[in-house]
């Protein structure tokens, strides 16, 4: 495992399994695929993807953590750029084949759809990541100011499953599922926090009951 | 009366539903060829049901309406494959496979509440109500998307006489079919059921508003509302309800489903209206299925000039 993990080669088919969610879209648009409402139906599928790459690029910590691969990260970062990138496509998809780049349309939509404005939001707050993934902006911030920054996706995968949920006319089983997942992987995190404080704590609570050294006497 | 019988169709005339092929379809012909002999009004040519198994049952001796649009009619695929009907599941695609095996056969449709002849019908009864017309219609959806159908069906104010509303009744209201057993993923579409929806008496007379039997000169599609449906063209298009079992007629005003569901976003009227939104999306454009372009929605769906003046005086930004 460790070694497939850490092998030079492994990105290329990750990178290629990344793509297989557009090849269908594509494969699909050119066979007659996309059933009656092909705008929606793009639509859809972009927006599914966007979320699902958030969640995966949001499951890799604790996936390093839990299963003992600390590898994974190495796909963090093409992970996170698959999920702006379907985003892009998404948020194309609104702009042109929605709107068709009517901008006051747009406005009106972003202030009063909430459902729009969230999503937007969601969209917006992947920018910044984007751009700053390079090994550069890491060094260029530092890394605790780089890590910061980039919890920014937790608002994004919620911001995600709010924009999913107001969509839905009725049946809101897909933007739960999504939720349940984006809501266990931050509980996994806050854990993940609480448990550290907590050690850290004992940790200084038993240096301050060390019986004092000749040094601090 | 005269009765053509051709020897056979060529397969090329039957429509692309092999998907149909089932024994209501079948039975459904059959009645319809009965009711068409028994009534023998503008019958001018019946193909026998017998050579039609494979395609939904044919309707023929149907009288054409100045109603009718003569915009671009919606491939029948679509119309068959792009469905709300949340008993049969919440995806546009669902409906199509989950109502493949709906039991539509034998079925009733009973009158009942303000009316000085209650009674209950049968599919050959309904038939017989009044000859069956086609009426090519916009439907607007609620969601922003839109087809053209060539329904067929009646008038339901033909309905409305047979059993005499008393003065009283100011309201119909529709149930459709609810089973369950046949409906098992109803219950996960976060609207109560049995799907309810309600007219005024005066928009209920229309003659707009018909009861639908038929598309594309055949018998519904399982999917599209079988047997008989509700069609009010000027309305979003969750108020023409489907597969429906009762019609009753009251005092108040009848609950409606998406009103039950979601009372700020439907309201009782629904009538499609570019300058009121939902609540979390524009009316103002509709996409035709087949187009590429948004389309500007148009005013009661286009049908102003006949239906505005029900609503003379009202507030439709209050009564959306």
């Amino acid at each position: 495992m460790k070694s497939i993990l850490t092998a030079k080669w492994i990105k290329v088919p990750v990178f290629l399994l990344c793509l297989v969610p557009l090849g269908l879209l594509l494969w699909r648009g050119l066979h007659h695929g996309l059933g009656a409402n092909p705008i929606e139906f793009i639509t859809h599928a972009t927006g599914d993807w966007t979320i699902r790459f958030v969640v995966i690029t949001l499951s890799i910590t604790p996936a390093r953590k839990l299963l003992g691969q600390p590898h994974l990260i190495r796909f963090r970062r093409m992970l996170g750029l698959f999920a702006f990138f379907y985003g892009c496509l998404h948020f194309t998809t609104y702009i042109w084949l929605d709107k068709f780049f009517d901008v006051a349309e747009m406005i009106k939509d972003v202030e009063k759809r909430r459902f729009i404005t969230v999503g937007f939001t969601g969209f917006v707050l992947l920018i910044p990541l984007a751009v700053t993934s390079t090994a550069g902006w890491i060094r260029r911030l530092g890394g605790w100011r780089w890590q910061m920054l980039h919890r920014l996706i937790y608002l994004t995968a919620i911001a995600g499953v709010v924009h999913y949920y107001w969509l839905v006319k009725s049946d809101v089983r897909k933007p739960l599922q999504y939720g349940g997942m984006v809501a266990l992987l931050l509980a996994y995190r806050a854990a993940a926090w609480v448990s550290e404080k907590r050690n850290r704590l004992a940790v200084d609570t038993a240096a301050a009951e060390e019986p004092p050294t000749a040094e601090n006497a | 009366m005269l009765i053509k019988k051709p020897a056979s169709i060529p397969s090329s005339e039957i429509t692309p539903q092999s998907v149909y092929l089932n024994r209501r379809k079948f039975l459904a012909g059959v009645s319809l060829a009965g009711a068409a002999l028994a009534t023998g009004r503008g019958l001018l040519e019946m193909v026998s049901p017998l050579t039609t198994v494979q395609a939904g049952a044919k309707l023929n001796a149907v009288l054409k309406s100045p109603f009718s649009t003569p915009e671009k009619q919606t491939p029948y695929n679509d119309v068959t494959h792009y469905n709300n009907f949340y008993e049969f599941g919440t995806s546009k695609e669902a409906p199509a496979e989950r109502a493949r095996n709906f039991k539509t056969s034998p079925w009733t449709l009973s009158i009942e509440g303000l009316v000085n002849k209650p009674r209950t019908y049968d599919l050959d009864a309904i038939l017989k109500i009044a000859p069956l017309e086609e009426r090519i219609y916009r439907h607007r959806c609620v969601e922003g998307w839109s087809i053209v159908v060539p329904w067929i069906g009646f008038p339901l104010n033909a309905l409305l006489k047979q059993v005499e509303p008393l003065s009283k009744a100011k309201f119909v209201a529709f149930q459709s079919f609810y089973d369950p057993q046949q409906m098992p993923v109803a219950r996960y579409a976060g609207i109560p059921f049995p799907y309810v929806e309600g007219l005024r008496m005066d928009e209920a007379l229309h003659p707009l508003a018909i009861l639908c039997v038929g598309m594309y000169g055949e018998t519904l599609p399982n999917q599209d509302g079988a047997p008989i449906r509700l069609v009010v063209p000027w309305k979003y298009g969750f108020k023409s309800i489907k597969s429906v079992v009762k019609i009753r007629f009251v005092e108040q005003q009848p609950p409606t489903t998406w009103n039950l569901a979601t009372p700020r976003e439907y309201g009782f009227y629904s009538n499609v209206n570019p300058n009121v939104d939902h609540p979390r999306w524009s009316q103002a454009k509709e996409r035709r299925l087949g187009e590429f372009f948004k389309r500007p929605t148009l005013m009661f769906n286009g049908y102003g000039d006949q239906v505005a003046q029900l609503y003379a005086g009202m507030d439709l930004r209050k009564n959306f």
